[in-house]
């Protein structure tokens, strides 16, 4: 049970510290100065939904580790992050996109988590929660423009939707770990909110798309390896120093 | 009223403290100054965000990853502020911008330089933030209002990242051989090119005169410069690390630090564009904002289809 528990929590701050870093890789590149600081701010909140998640995972845990250990000591085959999280930024439609599918699932997932019986994990996600309704509100906002704005924002959404797609199936797929809610019974709800926003934006719904899975076991993309490569560095090329 | 008699009216408000408004009458002389150091302070703000941006992924703790964030967020808030506060003297942030592409607008120049390791985020903190607060301490009274009101902000944000700096350059020296050594490296490196961001010479300042006639600017580079020397030299002891200059001195009969001459080829090759990172600062200015306008246009567009939705349901 309690390894379960463990689990479960690394998977949540293994996706949330993921996606801080590939936003945080827009910080001084955005499109405009507004948007720029917009999506640096939501990877500054999924950073910190992280470390809450990472922190706790280390008292569960117990011993000498900590949040910096468990983030930048694990290796590919143990993170247990979301296939969609990592996926390069692309374009802005992408990044956009990538975190409309992801803040939607996160918003009904957290809606749940935050009864939990556990009183530290419905804690962290109440918190949690304030901050993804704005992630939701505003990534939401920016489908609708793209989508719905010129002939060009629309074909690279639409190129965006056949990039990412195939890893939201993931999201609604248990894994042994997550019993804490009952993760297919948000799916369809999920699929209702996207099809309004995909309506308004005048973007069609896939259908029928093959499901890639696997990074809640640790199995992931090859982009994940050079993620970490990147995030571990100094810690690795430094090891056992204080920073 | 004669041109005169409102150039009398504008000093003696100058003389007596009084900020000068957007909608104040002004020689088109002041206004063309505060523009020009406006948006040079704005484009530095947002040209800033790079090499400091270039360390968030590799920050080696999640601490320090969300300190540096932070940090980068508010550089590119200050640039916001300081457009802002250069729009009402009558540009727009497009022409700005387009200035800084251009390479007709300047920036400052010590974002010309890389930061290659961990510690440089610290020196950077610590030296090149320490060297600009003290300017934007004294432009907290310069006599441009909105211009003052927003250097008010930014102080605050400022003093709070120059201690960041710091604090993470102590955690440096207190550890492994290999990180007081980074660490200091990363001073020798940043050290110099610090102190040129006072600007040239007094007696090689062409802009210095008048601008504290009018109160643009309430001290002379060679006033700040010597003022941040003072406090470095002090604040370097509590790292137990050393400047790199050997006729760095503490000089009783002058209560200053005398110190050594700056590299002034050095620092004229990088303002011409000759630093080790011109190109590629520019470069990638450029290309975020090439990449970002179907974007924008996009944001157009749909505005506009929703105003003229809005219209016809009015009609």
């Amino acid at each position: 049970m309690e390894n379960k528990l463990i689990d479960h929590i690394l998977h949540l701050a293994d996706t949330t510290l993921i996606l801080a870093q590939r936003n945080a890789e827009w910080c001084g590149h955005g499109p405009i100065l507004e948007q720029d600081i917009a999506i640096t701010n939501i990877s500054l909140d999924l950073l910190g939904q992280s470390r809450n998640f990472y922190q706790y995972a280390a008292i569960l845990i117990g011993g000498d580790t900590d949040e910096d250990k468990l983030a930048y000591l694990r290796k590919e085959r143990e993170f247990k992050n979301l296939l969609l999280v990592e996926q390069p930024n692309g374009d802005w439609g992408q990044t956009i996109l990538r975190q409309y599918f992801f803040s939607q699932y996160q918003y009904l997932l957290f809606e749940k988590l935050q009864n939990s019986k556990d009183e530290q994990l419905a804690a962290i996600s109440a918190k949690a929660l304030k901050e993804i309704k704005y992630h939701l509100r505003w990534s939401s906002e920016w489908v609708v423009r793209l989508g719905d704005g010129t002939g060009e924002s629309r074909s690279r959404m639409l190129k965006a939707i056949d990039e990412l797609w195939r890893y939201t199936g993931e999201m609604f797929v248990p894994a042994a770990y997550e019993t804490a809610v009952d993760i297919i019974s948000l799916k369809n709800e999920w699929e209702q909110k996207v099809k309004t926003i995909f309506e308004e934006s005048s973007l069609p719904l896939p259908e029928n798309v093959f499901m890639q899975t696997g990074g809640k076991q640790g199995v992931h993309t090859e982009h994940l390896g050079y993620i970490l490569a990147e995030l571990q560095y100094v810690q690795r090329a430094y090891p056992n120093s204080t920073w | 009223m004669s041109v005169q008699d409102l150039e009398k009216i504008f000093q003696d408000a100058i003389d007596s403290e009084i900020k000068i408004e957007p909608k104040n009458w002004m020689p088109d002389a002041y206004r063309k100054t505060n523009i020009r150091q406006i948006s040079q302070h704005a484009h530095s703000e947002i040209v800033g965000m790079l090499p400091e941006g270039n360390w968030i992924s590799r920050a080696p703790s999640l601490k320090r990853k969300a300190i540096l964030i932070a940090k980068v967020q508010d550089e590119a808030g200050h640039g916001l502020y300081l457009y802002s506060a250069a729009e009402t003297l009558g540009t727009s942030r497009d022409e700005m911008i387009n200035d800084l592409h251009s390479g007709k607008a300047k920036y400052s120049s010590i974002f010309n330089y890389p930061t290659l390791t961990w510690a440089d985020m610290g020196a950077v903190g610590w030296l090149v933030d320490g060297a600009a607060i003290l300017n934007q301490v004294m432009l907290c009274r310069t006599s441009y209002g909105p211009y003052a009101r927003a250097m008010v902000r930014i102080c605050k944000e400022e003093s709070f990242h120059q201690r960041q700096g710091f604090e993470s350059l102590l955690v440096l020296s207190q550890g492994t051989e290999e990180q007081k050594a980074m660490c200091q490296d990363a001073i020798n490196r940043w050290w110099w090119p610090s102190l040129m961001m006072f600007g040239p010479k007094d007696s090689e300042s062409t802009n210095s005169d008048q601008s504290m006639k009018w109160k643009i600017k309430r001290k002379t580079n060679d006033e700040l410069r010597q003022q941040f020397v003072d406090m470095i030299a002090e604040q370097i002891k509590l790292l137990g690390m050393q400047l790199p200059d050997d006729k760095l001195k503490w000089n009783e009969q002058r209560k200053h630090n005398d110190f050594g001459e700056i590299n002034w080829a050095e620092f004229w090759a990088v303002v011409k564009g000759n630093g080790p990172c011109n190109k590629q600062r520019l470069e990638a200015r450029r290309k975020a904002h090439e990449e970002g306008k179907w974007v924008r246009e996009a944001a157009m567009a749909y505005a506009d289809k929703k105003a003229n939705q809005k219209k016809q349901e009015a009609a």
